[in-house]
C-alpha cells in the first residue's frame, strides 16, 4: 500500500488557518484546506503497520491505513467508501474529534503523525463537493419500527443505522433542530451548521423521520414510546457540574452552554431564551480548561472581549508526552487550540473560592487560591490549597465550562429504567437497558465522552437492537480492538 | 516402533553409506568380500550406532551365488549355475510359526512347478550382536530351487520365482502370525544373494561365519549400510536390497506408492497370467522408500525392460530443459514420462543383477559417487574415494558419477560401458520420437474454440464474498503476483490463530501444513537450478506397465498446470479421438446441509464412476454457484476423487482438471496437485484480474499479460513449494501429498485424505459445512446493507479489529513497551494476561492447555530469575537483517544475565569478540552457521560459546534467503566478507549436508573448530521431527532446537508464513517422546523457541520437554518493535530492522529494557513453578502430567480436538532420562589434527616455520580445524604470517579437509580428496597434487570430491586435477585454480578468483552475484552450453586480467608441477585467446559504484 518511505519524503503538512485578526471578526469556519495533490502526498505518510494502532486507537475503528492509501493514490471516492463504512459522520469527526487516532500513529513515535482526522475531513468534504454523498435508502423495510430518542451524533448514527437495516425509525429531539450538542453546543467557527443540515437532509431522503421539539417525558409521553418495536436512548449527559462557592448564582456567571447556545440561536435567528449574555468590552474568565472552555475563549473573542483569561484546577500538562502516558495511549499534554491562539491569559493550579459583586449586584471579581494536587500511592490525588496564594481577578463575566456530571433523569424515573452512581443510564453489553426493548447510547450511558464515541455507541447499538428485532444482524461492527490503557 | 504419541512410524528416515566392488575380468574370490566390507569399515562415520553402543542400523552385502561352496556345504545334489535359485530367507524365532511360514513358502513354489531342492541353515555367530539386535534377530535358512524343465528360459524362471515368493509375502503378511514380520526373503535369484542384518559394518563377516568360507567367491560384491534416524530399524530394511541399494531418500513416496496402486488396476501380462492378482499390491504398506523402490524395479524388470532401462525410467536425467540432449534421448524420457513418474530426491543408487553392476545418481546429483579403476582389473565405487586403498601406480582412471548418469560394468564382458553407450541403446530400442509426436498432444496445439465461458449468474462481489476473498487477498496476494509475476514477500511472524482455532470461516487448504526438507534430504533451489527442475505434465489415462508401445503416449502435455479461462475452454470442448473431458459440478444444495454436501461428494464418485472408459479427463468445477448452490471446498471434491476412485481400481483412466473460484496462493494449487488434480483453472481469481485491470487499479499491463504474470507466478510458486521439499518435477509432486493436517478429525481425513497424517484431530464435515454456509448466507445478505464494505478488509497478516485475532496487538505491545521501559509490574501483568488470555480464548494449541496435579510450594525455594535466564536465548537475527544498534543490543543484554545471544546468518564485526572497557560484551555467545556461511571464519568460531547450525527457519523452512545489493552496505559487507553492492543468496540447503551423515560431519567440522562451542542443531516443528532429532543426536549435536513456524523472519514469501511448519507444543512433545523413546534424550539438551511470550509459554514449553528457551519477536518489541512488518523494506521506522542511517538513529531500545523483559518473563515463570511445586526448571522438563487438556472447551471448532498425543508420556523400559544428563562423545582425541596441533606447537605460538608431513586416510576428517582454532584463539583473525605452518600429507584425505583452515598454514596433499575440500576456509594455502608415481593423466581425473571451498573467506588453492559438483559454492574470496569442474561450479559465489583449466558441467555461475572466473574454453563449448548467464556476463580480459591469470598459471604449475599448466604456458600467446572471464553483472556495477564513492570521498575529503 501506498508509497515505500512516503513519511521520509514529506513532511507533516496541515490545513492552514486564516489569520487570526480576520477570522475573529465572524462565526465562520476558518480553514483553509490543502490543495488536492498535497492532500494525497499526506497520506503518503502512512506507513500501513503491521499492527495500525491508529485503527485500535479510534473508537470507531476507523480503517485508517486503508482510505490513507486510496488518498495517496487518488482514488478519493474509493477512500470515502472505506470511511462511510465505518463512520456515519466523517464530517463531525473530521471537525472536532481531538483525533486519538494520531496520538496512537505508529509514526508519531519519531515524527509528527500522519494528519489522519484531515485527510478524512478531506474525504468526506471532497465527497460532497463531487456529490458522492447521496442518500441510500434500503432496499426492503422489515416492519419494525424504533423510536431514538435525542439526534446528537449517538442518535444519529443510531437512527441511520437501523434504517440501513430496513427498519422504521423516527428521531425525536427536545431542541428545536436536529444535531444535540453539534447544533448550537459547538460554536458555528468550528462547525457550520450547514454541515449538520446537509447530513440531516441525506438521513431524511433515506426515510427517517425527524421530530424536533419533542422532549420526551417533558411534551411526548413516555408511554407513547410503547407502540414502537424498540427504543434506543441517546440522550447525552446534558447534567452541567456547577461550583459549590459563593456567588455562583450571580447574575455575570453563566454556564458555557447556555453562553454557546444563545450565540449559535442568534447566528441563525432563532428564538433566544433568558437575557442576552455577551462578552463584548468585557474581562471574561473562563473556568474550565477543556474544549468547552476553549469554545468559550473563540465566543468571547469573537464577541468583542476586553481580556479572556482562562482557569484549569489541574496542573499544567507537559508540552511532550509523559513517560506515564506513553505512545500509543492517550497523552496527558499541551494542547493548544486555534482558539487559544487567539487570544487568552491561561492559569493552571487555580481554584474559584468565591465570586465578588458590586453593589449593584454586578460581578465585579473573583478570588482564588492556588492548588496543588497531593499523590499517595494508594490514593485518589488530594487537593491541597498552597497557603497565602489568594488573588482577586477583576472580571465582568465568568462562563462554567466544568464539563457534565451525568445524564437527565426524568426518562429513567418515568420508565423505570436503572441509572448508576454517575446517574448514567446502565445497560448490558449489548446496549440494553433494564428494559428489553429500550437500549441506550452514547453520552446517556457511558457519561460525557468524544463525539467519536458517540458515533460508536450509536452504531453498535444499533447492531445489537437489529439482533434483537431479527434474531440475526447484518450491520456491521467494530470488533474487538479497543486500545486498552489499564 | 509402533506408533504411539505423536510418534508416526513412517516418517522414520535413513541415509548411508554405499558403494561396491568388481572385478573386470571376472576373477573370483574371497578377497573382494573383504575388500568390499573394508569399504563400509572406512565409510563408518557415514553411520551410526544406538543407544546400545552396539547396534548398527543395518549394513549388507551382496554377492555372485557361491555355486562351489554351496556345492561343498549343501546336503543335496544342485544343478549347474544359473539353473537354480538361492533365497536368503528370514523366518519367525518360534519353532511352529517357522514351519508354517515354510510351509507357506514351499506350497507356493510347487504351485509354481518350481522344484525345491533343500532347504539350508545359514550358520551365524550371535556372539557380537548388540542387545537391541538380538531382540529382532530373525532364523535365517537357505532355500534352493530347481527348474522342473530345462525349456523354463531363465527369465520365465526369474518369473516364477517371483511370483511365488510375492504370492507368498502376502499370505503371511496376512495370516495374522504374531511373528509375520520375522518372514522376509533378502535374496532370491539364481544370480546373487544378499547376506545383511542389523549388524555394524565389521560385524557382517563376523556374524554370517559362510562369508569366511575361502570358497564363498565372487566377481562382485555390492555392501550398504544404514545411517537411521530412530534406533528401532529392522533386520529386514537392511541393504542392499534384492536388485539395488540406496543413498539417499525418495521424496516423492507417497504419490509414487499411490501411483503404482493405481496402475495395478490395468496391470496384464502372459508371463503371470490370473496370478498377477495376487501379486498385488506390488509395494507393501510400511516399507522404506529404498525398499519400495526396489520392489517396483524388481516389477519393471519381469515387464521384460533391461535393468539400466528401469533405471532410467526410475531416475530420469533432468531431459526437459537440456536442449543438448540428443533429440531421440529426450523422445526416449518424455515417453516413458508417460508411464512413470520420477522416483524423486536425492538418490544414488547402485544396482545389479548379477550380470551388470552399475549406479545411477538422479538429476540434481546430491550424493557422491567415486569410482577408481585399477591396472589388476578392478572397479571400487563409492561415496567416498580411499575407502581401498590402491598404489597410485595401479591407478588407471578416478572418476565420479555425474548427476542424472549412469555408470555400468558388463561383468560377463568384463568392460565398463560408458553413459551414452547404455543409453543409446536403448533409446534406439523403439522409435519414441514418432510414438511421442504421434500421440502426446500439447495443450498449446489444440486450437482455441469459440465457446462462451459459462456465465455467472450470481454478481461478482457475492461470489468474492461466497468463497472468503477479503481486500487483503487482492491487494497482498493476488496484485503483487500480477504486477511483478512473483509470490508477496512479508516480515515478521505469524501469531494469528490456527485454522482450527480461528473465529472466521477457514478455506480448507488452512488446514494443510507443507512439508519441507530438513537434514535427511536437501530442499532444492529452482531459481538458480532451473534446469533440472519442471512443472509440466501430462494428462490423460493410463495404460498396461508390461507394454512398450505407442499408445502409451497418448496425453495432453501442458506447461503450466495454472491454466486460464481460454485453455479450459478447450479442454473442456476438446474435440479429439483420443481426448474426452467431461465436467462435474462441485456444488450442493444449502439447506440439505451437511447430508447435502456428504451425498454431493459421493455423486461425484458416482458420476465419474459411470464416465468409466468414456472420458479420459474430468473437470470438477464449482462454477453456478447461487443463493441455493454453494461450492463443494474443491480440495475435498478432488482429493475424494482421486482416492475414491484409485480404492475402487478406475482412477487410471483420467486425469482431474479443476475450475475453481476459490484458489489464489500457491498453497492452493499445490495442495490441490497434491490430492491428484493435474490442472487448476482459477477462474474467479482469473475475474478479480480482469477488474483490477479494468478498474485501472492495476495500470500499465493488459489483461492477458496480467493474468499470464499471475499464472506465472503461482507456477514459481508451486515450484518452490515442490523445492522446499527436494522435489524437481511436478509430475512426481501430483497425488504426493506431502502435508500434515492440522485440526481435522481424524475419521474425516481418514476417508478424504488417507495417508495423510492428522495428529490431533479437529473439525469434520459438520463444521466444515458449517463454515460454507456461513460464508455463504453472509455473501448474500452483506449486500443488503448499504454503506458496509462490499469485502472484508482481511487482516491475516496487517492486524484488523475485524480481521484474525493476532497475538501481537495493539494491546500487548503497548503494554509490553510500558513494562519494560519503567519496569512496571502491572503493566507486564496485563500483557501477559492478555497473552495468556488470548492462548486461552485459542489462538494457540497451549492455550488449550491448564495446569494439573498442583502442590504449591512457598515463592522462595523456587530458584531465582538470576539462575532461570542463564537457560533464555535471544533468536538468530543477522546483522543486515536488523541494525547494529538492535543486534548489538541483545547482546549486551544477555551476556549481562548470562543468557545468549545469537549472531545470525550475518556473521560478526571482529572487534565485538574482545570485552569492553566497561564489562559490557557485545559478542554473540551463539554464531550461527546458515546455508550462506557469510564471515562464517575460524576466528568467528573460535568466538562462540555455541554454534548453531540453521537448518531450517520457522517463518520459511526449506528456502533460502536473498539480500538484495542494494541493502549490502559496506558495513554489512565487511561483516559478510562479501562486496559492497553485491547481491548476497542463502541457498535453500546447506551445500554440505544433503542427508544425515552430511550433518554429522560439518557437527564433527564445527567442532573441530571449536572443541569448547556445544554444537546446536535447529530444527523446525512438523510431522516426523522427532525422528529427524534422534538422528541429530546420533549425529552427536550437543543442543537442538524445535523452533515453531510461527517464528519471525526479515523476509519471507507470505504464503511460506503461513502454510509451512507447525507450532513448538507438537515439535518440542513428538521430540521429547521419540528421544526418551529411543533412549537418546539424556545425550542431548532440547530447546524450544517461536512465539514464546510469557512466563506461561514458557512453562509449558518446559513441562514438554524443553530445557532452554529463545525469543525473539518479544525481546525486539521490548526495544522498540512495533510490529511494523517492513523489515524487507528497510523502512522501519524505529530503527530496529534498517539500515538506513536516519532510521537507525531512531533506536531507542536499551540493554535494560530486554533484562526487564527477561525478568519479568521468569517471574512469572517462578510463580507458576511454585504453584506446580518445581524449585528448579531442571526438576521440571518433560513432566506432562502437569498439564491437562482444559475442560471448559466450548469453541465449535475446537470441541473436536485431541491433545492427549501431545500429552504422550512414553513408556519405556528402565528409566529413561527426560532432559540431558551425559555429554555427546566427540572423540577427537585421536584425531590427526591433534596431533598436528601438538607437533606444531612452536609455529602456533612463537610463529616458528614448522614443515612437518603425515600419511593420510579418508577417515582423517576436517584436517586443519583443530590447529587453525588454536591460531585464532591466539592470534585471532591476523592467523600466522603465511607459510609459516606447512603440512605434507600423502593418501587419500577425508571429507572437509583444510576446513576454516586459517592464514599461515599450508597444506599439500600427494593423492587426492573427498567432499568439501577448504570449507570456510580462512586464509590458509591448499595444494592437491596427482601423486609422483601415478601414470594417468591429471587433468582427466577426479582428484578432490563435491562442495569444495564452500563459504571460503580468503586463501589460495591449488589442484591438480578435476574437481566434483558445486565447486567453490559460495565462495566469498578463496583464489584458486582447477583442472575441471562437474555442474553448478561458482554457484551463489560473491566473490574470489576462480580459474578453471578444463571442463565445467553444466549451470556454472548460476547465482554468482560476486568475483571472477576465468575459464579455459578452448572447444567453445563453455559459453554455449554450461554457463547459466542470467546473473554474469562473458567478457573478454583485460590486460590486468591477462597478467593476473598468467601469474596464477604459474603458481600453479610451480606449486602442483601440473602438466597442463606447464602446456598451456609454454604456448601462452595463443593459449591465452582461448579463456573467458565470467564477470557477475552485479559486481560490475558495484565495481562502478564504488569507485565513484571513493571518487567522491576524495573530493570532499
Amino acid at each position: 500500500m501506498g508509497q515505500i518511505g512516503g513519511f521520509k519524503t514529506y513532511k507533516r503538512q496541515d490545513e492552514g488557518n486564516k489569520a487570526v485578526n480576520k477570522r475573529v471578526k465572524n462565526y465562520n469556519e476558518f480553514t483553509i484546506p490543502l490543495e488536492k495533490e498535497k492532500q494525497q502526498d499526506q497520506g503518503s505518510r502512512c506507513m500501513d503497520c503491521g499492527i495500525p494502532f491508529c485503527h485500535s486507537g479510534c473508537p470507531l475503528g476507523n480503517l485508517i491505513p486503508d482510505f490513507n492509501d486510496m488518498v495517496n493514490k487518488g482514488e478519493w471516492k474509493k477512500a470515502l467508501e472505506i470511511l462511510h463504512a465505518t463512520n456515519n459522520f466523517p464530517e463531525f469527526t473530521g471537525r472536532l474529534c481531538p483525533a486519538p487516532c494520531e496520538q496512537a500513529c505508529v509514526l508519531g513515535i519519531i515524527d509528527e503523525p500522519v494528519s489522519i482526522e484531515e485527510i478524512e475531513k478531506s474525504i468526506i468534504d471532497r465527497g460532497f463537493k463531487e456529490g458522492w454523498v447521496v442518500p441510500q435508502p434500503p432496499k426492503t423495510r422489515t416492519g419494525k419500527t424504533i423510536a431514538v430518542v435525542g439526534s446528537g451524533p449517538a442518535g444519529l448514527a443510531a437512527a441511520q443505522q437501523l434504517n440501513r437495516a430496513g427498519h422504521t425509525v423516527t428521531v425525536m429531539e427536545r431542541d428545536d433542530e436536529i444535531g444535540g450538542l453539534l447544533r448550537y453546543g459547538i460554536p458555528n467557527f468550528k462547525l457550520e451548521k450547514e454541515i449538520i443540515d446537509r447530513r440531516v437532509d441525506i438521513l431524511e431522503a433515506e426515510g427517517i423521520s425527524f421530530k424536533t421539539n419533542t422532549n420526551v417525558g417533558v411534551n411526548y409521553a413516555v408511554s407513547e414510546l410503547d407502540k414502537f418495536d424498540a427504543v434506543v436512548l441517546c440522550g447525552g449527559a446534558t447534567i452541567r457540574r456547577s461550583l459549590p462557592v459563593k456567588g455562583i448564582d450571580n447574575k455575570g456567571v453563566v454556564q458555557a452552554m447556555d453562553f454557546l447556545t444563545q450565540k449559535t440561536k442568534q447566528l441563525f435567528n432563532k428564538k433566544i431564551e433568558g437575557e442576552l449574555i455577551t462578552a463584548k468590552d468585557k474581562n471574561v474568565i473562563v473556568i474550565g480548561g477543556g474544549d468547552t472552555g476553549s469554545d468559550c475563549v473563540g465566543t468571547s473573542n469573537r464577541h468583542g472581549a476586553k481580556s479572556v483569561t482562562n482557569f484549569e484546577i489541574m496542573p499544567k500538562p507537559p508540552i511532550e508526552r509523559s513517560e506515564k502516558t506513553p505512545w500509543p495511549f492517550w497523552p496527558l499534554q499541551l494542547k493548544t487550540t486555534s482558539s487559544h491562539e487567539e487570544g487568552c491569559d491561561r492559569n493552571w493550579l487555580i481554584n474559584t473560592k468565591e465570586f465578588v459583586t458590586n453593589d449593584k449586584g454586578e460581578l465585579i471579581a473573583l478570588k482564588t487560591i492556588e492548588v496543588e494536587w497531593v499523590l499517595k500511592t494508594g490514593e485518589r490525588p488530594q487537593l491541597v490549597e498552597k497557603p497565602n496564594s489568594e488573588k482577586t481577578w477583576d472580571c465582568d463575566l465568568v462562563l462554567l465550562a466544568l464539563g457534565f456530571t451525568g445524564a437527565d433523569q426524568t426518562i429513567s424515573s418515568q420508565m423505570g429504567l436503572e441509572v448508576d452512581q454517575r446517574t448514567n443510564y446502565v445497560a448490558n453489553e449489548s446496549y440494553q437497558t433494564n428494559n428489553p426493548k429500550v437500549f441506550t447510547a452514547g453520552d446517556m450511558r457511558r457519561g460525557q465522552s468524544l463525539i467519536v464515541w458517540a458515533i460508536s455507541e450509536g452504531r453498535e447499538a444499533a447492531r445489537c437492537v437489529d439482533l434483537f428485532l431479527m434474531g440475526s444482524s447484518n450491520l456491521p461492527t467494530k470488533g474487538q480492538g479497543d486500545l486498552i490503557s489499564e | 516402533m509402533k506408533d504411539q504419541g505423536l510418534y508416526l512410524s513412517e516418517f522414520e528416515r535413513d541415509n548411508c553409506g554405499a558403494g561396491f566392488i568388481c572385478n573386470l575380468h571376472g576373477e573370483k574370490s574371497n578377497t573382494i568380500i573383504h575388500n568390499a566390507l573394508e569399504i563400509l569399515v572406512k565409510l563408518e562415520h557415514r553411520g551410526a550406532i544406538s543407544s546400545d553402543g552396539k547396534t548398527g542400523d543395518g549394513a549388507g552385502i551382496l554377492i555372485d551365488i557361491p555355486h562351489e561352496f554351496f556345492n561343498r556345504v549343501c546336503e543335496f545334489a544342485l544343478p549347474a549355475p544359473k539353473e537354480y535359485a538361492v533365497g536368503m530367507v528370514f523366518l519367525p524365532k518360534s519353532l511352529n510359526q517357522y514351519k508354517m511360514c515354510a510351509e507357506i513358502f514351499e506350497t507356493q513354489l510347487i504351485r509354481q512347478g518350481l522344484v525345491i531342492l533343500g532347504w539350508r541353515k545359514v550358520p551365524v555367530d550371535t556372539s557380537n550382536l548388540g542387545e537391541i539386535a538380538a531382540k529382532t534377530e530373525p532364523r535365517i535358512h537357505q532355500i534352493f530351487i530347481g527348474k522342473k524343465t530345462a525349456e523354463l528360459t531363465e527369465f520365465e524362471f526369474k518369473a516364477k520365482l517371483f511370483a511365488a515368493r510375492k504370492i507368498t509375502e502376502h499370505l503371511i503378511e496376512k495370516s495374522k502370525l504374531a511373528e509375520r514380520n520375522f518372514f522376509y526373503v533378502s535374496s532370491f535369484s539364481t544370480t546373487t544373494i544378499i547376506y545383511k542384518g542389523l549388524l555394524i559394518p565389521e560385524d557382517i563377516g563376523r556374524y554370517y561365519t559362510d562369508l569366511k568360507e575361502s570358497d564363498v567367491v565372487t566377481r562382485l560384491a555390492l555392501v550398504h549400510q544404514r545411517f537411521s534416524t530412530n534406533t528401532f530399524p529392522s533386520w529386514e530394511l537392511a541393504q542392499p536390497f534384492r536388485y539395488m541399494c540406496h543413498n539417499g531418500e525418495i521424496n516423492t513416496l507417497r504419490g509414487n506408492v499411490n501411483r503404482m496402486r493405481t496402475r495395478e488396476e490395468l496391470m496384464k501380462s502372459d508371463l503371470f497370467g490370473d496370478d498377477i492378482n495376487e501379486l498385488f499390491p506390488i509395494i507393501f504398506d510400511g516399507k522404506s522408500d529404498s525398499a519400495s523402490m526396489d520392489m517396483v524395479v524388481e516389477l519393471l524388470v519381469m515387464t521384460g525392460r533391461p535393468l539400466p532401462e528401469v533405471m532410467m525410467m526410475m531416475v530420469p536425467e533432468a531431459w526437459e530443459k537440456d536442449t543438448t540432449m540428443s533429440p531421440e534421448k529426450r523422445a526416449f524420457y518424455e515417453y516413458n514420462s508417460c508411464i512413470m513418474e520420477p522416483w524423486d530426491g536425492p538418490a544414488s543408487v547402485p544396482f545389479t543383477d548379477g550380470n551388470y553392476i552399475g549406479a545411477l545418481l538422479d538429476r540434481n546429483g546430491l550424493r557422491p559417487s567415486r569410482y577408481t579403476v585399477t591396472k589388476d582389473g578392478y572397479v571400487i565405487m563409492s561415496s567416498e574415494i580411499g575407502v581401498i586403498e590402491v598404489a597410485p601406480e595401479n591407478v588407471v582412471k578416478h572418476g565420479r558419477l555425474e548427476p542424472g548418469k549412469m555408470f555400468l560394468v558388463d561383468m560377463n564382458a568384463g568392460r565398463i560401458i560408458e553413459d551414452q553407450e547404455i543409453k543409446d541403446e536403448i533409446v534406439f530400442k523403439h522409435p519414441y520420437k514418432d510414438w511421442v509426436s504421434q500421440h502426446t498432444l500439447p495443450l498449446s496445439k489444440v486450437p482455441y474454440t469459440n465457446n462462451q465461458c459459462p456465465i455467472e449468474i450470481t454478481d461478482y462481489k457475492t461470489r468474492l464474498r461466497l468463497f472468503g476473498y477479503t481486500t487483503e487477498d487482492i491487494a497482498t496476494i493476488i496484485t503483487p503476483m500480477v504486477v511483478n509475476a512473483k509470490e508477496a514477500i512479508g516480515s515478521m511472524g505469524y501469531d494469528a490463530p490456527l485454522a482450527v482455532l480461528s473465529d472466521e470461516p477457514q478455506l480448507l487448504y488452512n488446514y494443510f501444513k507443507q512439508l519441507f526438507a530438513q537434514v535427511t534430504n536437501p530442499p532444492l533451489d529452482g531459481i538458480r537450478e532451473e534446469i533440472i527442475t519442471d512443472i509440466s505434465l501430462a494428462i490423460g489415462e493410463d495404460r498396461n506397465i508390461f507394454d512398450s508401445i505407442p499408445e502409451q503416449a497418448k496425453k495432453l502435455r501442458i506447461q503450466n498446470p495454472v491454466i486460464s479461462n481460454e485453455d479450459l475452454k478447450k479442454i473442456k470442448n476438446i474435440d479429439h479421438p483420443d481426448f474426452k473431458a467431461i465436467s462435474i459440478p462441485m456444488l450442493y444444495e444449502v439447506e440439505k446441509g451437511m447430508n447435502g454436501l456428504e451425498k454431493a461428494l459421493e455423486d461425484i464418485i458416482a458420476k465419474a464412476e459411470a464416465a468409466y472408459n468414456q472420458v479420459n479427463i474430468i473437470i470438477l468445477s464449482d462454477r453456478g454457484v447461487d443463493q441455493k448452490n454453494a461450492p463443494i471446498p474443491a480440495l475435498l471434491a478432488c482429493s475424494y476423487l482421486h482416492h475414491a476412485l484409485n480404492k475402487k481400481g478406475k482412477r487410471s483412466k483420467f486425469g482431474i482438471v479443476i475450475e475453481t473460484a476459490e484458489a489464489r496462493e500457491p498453497h492452493h494449487f499445490a495442495t490441490l496437485i497434491g490430492y491428484g488434480a493435474s490442472a487448476v483453472n482459477p477462474y474467479l481469481a482469473n475475474e478479480i484480474i480482469r477488474t483490477l485491470v479494468k478498474e485501472n487499479v492495476i495500470t500499465g499491463i493488459e489483461t492477458e499479460v496480467a493474468v499470464q504474470n499471475f499464472n506465472k507466478a503461482i507456477g514459481k510458486g508451486i515450484l518452490k513449494i515442490m523445492n522446499k521439499i527436494g522435489i524437481s518435477t511436478l509430475h512426481s509432486y501430483r497425488g504426493s501429498q506431502i502435508f500434515e493436517i492440522l485440526g481435522l478429525k481424524k475419521s474425516f481425513a481418514s476417508k478424504y485424505f488417507p495417508y495423510t497424517p492428522s495428529r490431533i484431530g479437529g473439525i469434520g464435515l459438520y463444521v466444515l459445512e458449517k463454515d460454507i454456509i456461513k460464508r455463504h448466507e453472509k455473501a448474500f445478505s452483506v449486500s443488503e446493507i448499504n454503506q458496509t464494505l462490499q469485502l472484508p478488509t482481511g487482516g491475516d497478516f496487517r492486524w484488523r479489529r475485524n480481521g484474525e485475532k493476532h497475538q501481537f496487538n495493539p494491546t500487548t505491545v503497548s503494554k509490553l513497551q510500558q513494562a519494560v521501559r519503567t519496569k512496571n509490574k502491572q503493566s507486564y501483568q496485563v500483557y501477559a494476561d492478555t497473552i495468556n488470555e488470548q492462548n486461552k480464548s485459542f489462538m494457540t494449541l497451549r492455550g488449550l492447555f491448564e495446569f494439573d496435579n498442583l502442590n504449591p510450594i512457598s515463592i522462595d525455594e523456587v530458584e531465582p530469575w538470576t539462575e532461570i535466564v542463564k537457560r533464555f536465548k535471544t533468536g538468530a537475527m543477522s546483522y543486515g537483517s536488523i541494525s547494529q544498534e538492535a543486534h548489538e543490543n541483545l547482546a549486551i543484554a544477555m551476556n549481562r544475565i548470562g543468557g545468549k545471544s545469537n549472531s545470525g546468518e550475518g556473521g560478526e564485526n571482529p572487534n565485538r569478540f574482545t570485552k569492553q572497557a566497561n564489562g559490557d560484551w557485545k559478542n554473540s555467545a551463539i554464531k550461527q552457521v546458515a546455508s550462506g556461511r557469510f564471515g562464517v571464519s575460524s576466528h568467528y568460531l573460535t568466538s562462540a560459546k555455541e554454534i548453531q547450525i540453521k537448518m531450517a527457519q520457522g517463518a520459511k523452512p526449506g528456502e533460502g534467503g536473498q539480500l538484495p545489493g542494494e541493502k549490502v552496505l559496506p558495513w554489512i559487507a565487511e561483516v559478510r566478507n562479501s562486496t559492497p553492492y553485491v547481491g548476497l543468496i542463502s541457498p535453500p540447503p546447506h551445500h554440505d549436508i544433503y542427508s544425515i551423515e552430511d550433518l554429522a560431519q560439518l557437527i564433527f567440522d564445527l567442532k573441530n573448530a571449536n572443541r569448547e562451542a556445544r554444537i546446536n542443531v535447529k530444527l523446525v516443528s512438523k510431522v516426523g521431527v522427532g525422528t529427524i532429532a534422534a538422528g541429530v543426536v546420533k549425529a552427536k549435536a550437543d543442543v537442538i532446537l524445535i523452533s515453531g513456524y510461527d517464528g519471525g523472519t526479515g523476509a519471507s514469501p507470505l504464503t511460506s508464513l503461513k502454510h509451512t511448519g507447525l507450532p513448538w507444543e507438537l515439535g518440542i512433545a513428538e521430540a521429547q517422546q521419540t528421544l526418551v523413546l529411543n533412549n537418546l534424550r539424556e545425550r542431548v539438551v532440547l530447546e524450544c523457541d517461536g512465539q514464546l511470550k510469557t512466563g506461561r509459554d514458557v512453562a509449558i514449553a518446559a513441562l514438554l520437554g524443553a530445557e532452554e528457551f529463545g525469543f525473539a519477536t518479544a525481546p525486539l518489541v521490548a526495544s522498540g518493535c512495533i510490529m511494523m512488518r517492513a523489515c524487507h523494506l528497510n523502512t522501519c521506522p524505529v530503527g530496529i530492522a534498517t539500515q538506513d542511517p536516519e532510521l537507525r538513529k531512531n533506536f531507542k531500545g536499551k540493554p535494560e529494557h530486554v533484562i526487564n523483559f527477561m525478568y519479568f518473563v521468569a517471574e512469572e515463570l517462578r510463580q507458576i513453578m511454585a504453584q506446580l511445586g518445581f524449585r528448579t526448571i531442571k526438576e521440571m522438563i518433560g513432566q506432562v502430567h502437569k498439564i491437562n487438556a482444559k475442560e471448559a472447551i466450548s469453541h465449535y471448532k475446537v470441541k473436536g480436538i485431541d491433545v492427549s498425543a501431545i500429552l504422550y508420556q512414553p513408556k519405556c523400559e528402565g528409566s529413561a532420562a527426560l532432559h540431558n544428563t551425559k555429554k555427546q562423545e566427540h572423540h577427537l582425541d585421536n584425531v590427526l589434527d591433534m596431533k598436528i596441533k601438538n607437533d606444531a606447537i612452536a609455529a602456533i605460538q612463537n610463529k616458528t616455520q614448522t614443515t612437518l608431513n603425515y600419511s593420510i586416510k579418508n577417515t582423517d576428517r576436517a584436517v586443519g580445524a583443530i590447529t587453525s582454532n588454536e591460531i585464532s584463539k591466539i592470534h585471532g583473525k591476523e592467523g600466522l604470517p603465511e607459510n609459516t605452518l606447512q603440512l605434507n600429507f600423502k593418501g587419500s584425505a577425508g571429507q572437509s579437509f583444510g576446513a576454516f583452515t586459517t592464514k599461515g598454514i599450508t597444506m599439500t596433499v600427494e593423492g587426492e580428496t573427498n567432499d568439501y575440500l577448504g570449507k570456510g576456509l580462512s586464509g590458509g594455502k591448499i595444494i592437491i597434487k596427482k601423486p609422483k608415481k601415478a601414470d594417468f593423466l591429471a587433468e582427466e581425473n577426479i582428484i578432490t570430491g563435491n562442495v569444495s571451498f564452500y563459504g571460503g573467506i580468503s586463501g589460495e588453492a591449488y589442484i591438480n586435477g578435476i574437481a566434483g559438483e558445486r565447486f567453490a559454492v559460495r565462495n566469498s574470496g578463496v583464489i584458486t585454480v582447477v583442472e575441471g569442474v562437474g555442474d553448478h561450479g561458482c554457484e551463489y559465489m560473491t566473490g574470489g578468483k576462480v580459474v578453471i583449466l578444463g571442463k565445467t558441467g553444466r549451470n556454472f555461475a548460476a547465482g554468482m552475484s560476486g568475483g571472477i572466473a576465468y575459464i579455459y574454453d578452448k572447444d567453445k563449448n563453455f559459453t554455449e552450453n554450461s554457463c547459466n548467464t542470467e546473473m554474469v556476463d562473458l567478457d573478454e580480459l583485460t590486460s590486468d586480467d591477462r597478467s593476473e591469470l598468467k601469474q596464477l598459471i604459474e603458481n600453479h604449475q610451480k606449486y602442483t608441477d601440473s602438466a597442463l599448466a606447464t602446456k598451456l604456458l609454454a604456448n601462452w600467446q595463443n593459449e591465452i585467446q582461448h579463456f573467458v572471464k565470467v564477470f557477475p553483472k552485479d559486481y560490475k556495477k558495484a565495481l562502478v559504484r564504488l569507485q565513484k564513492e571513493k571518487e567522491l570521498a576524495q573530493k570532499t575529503a
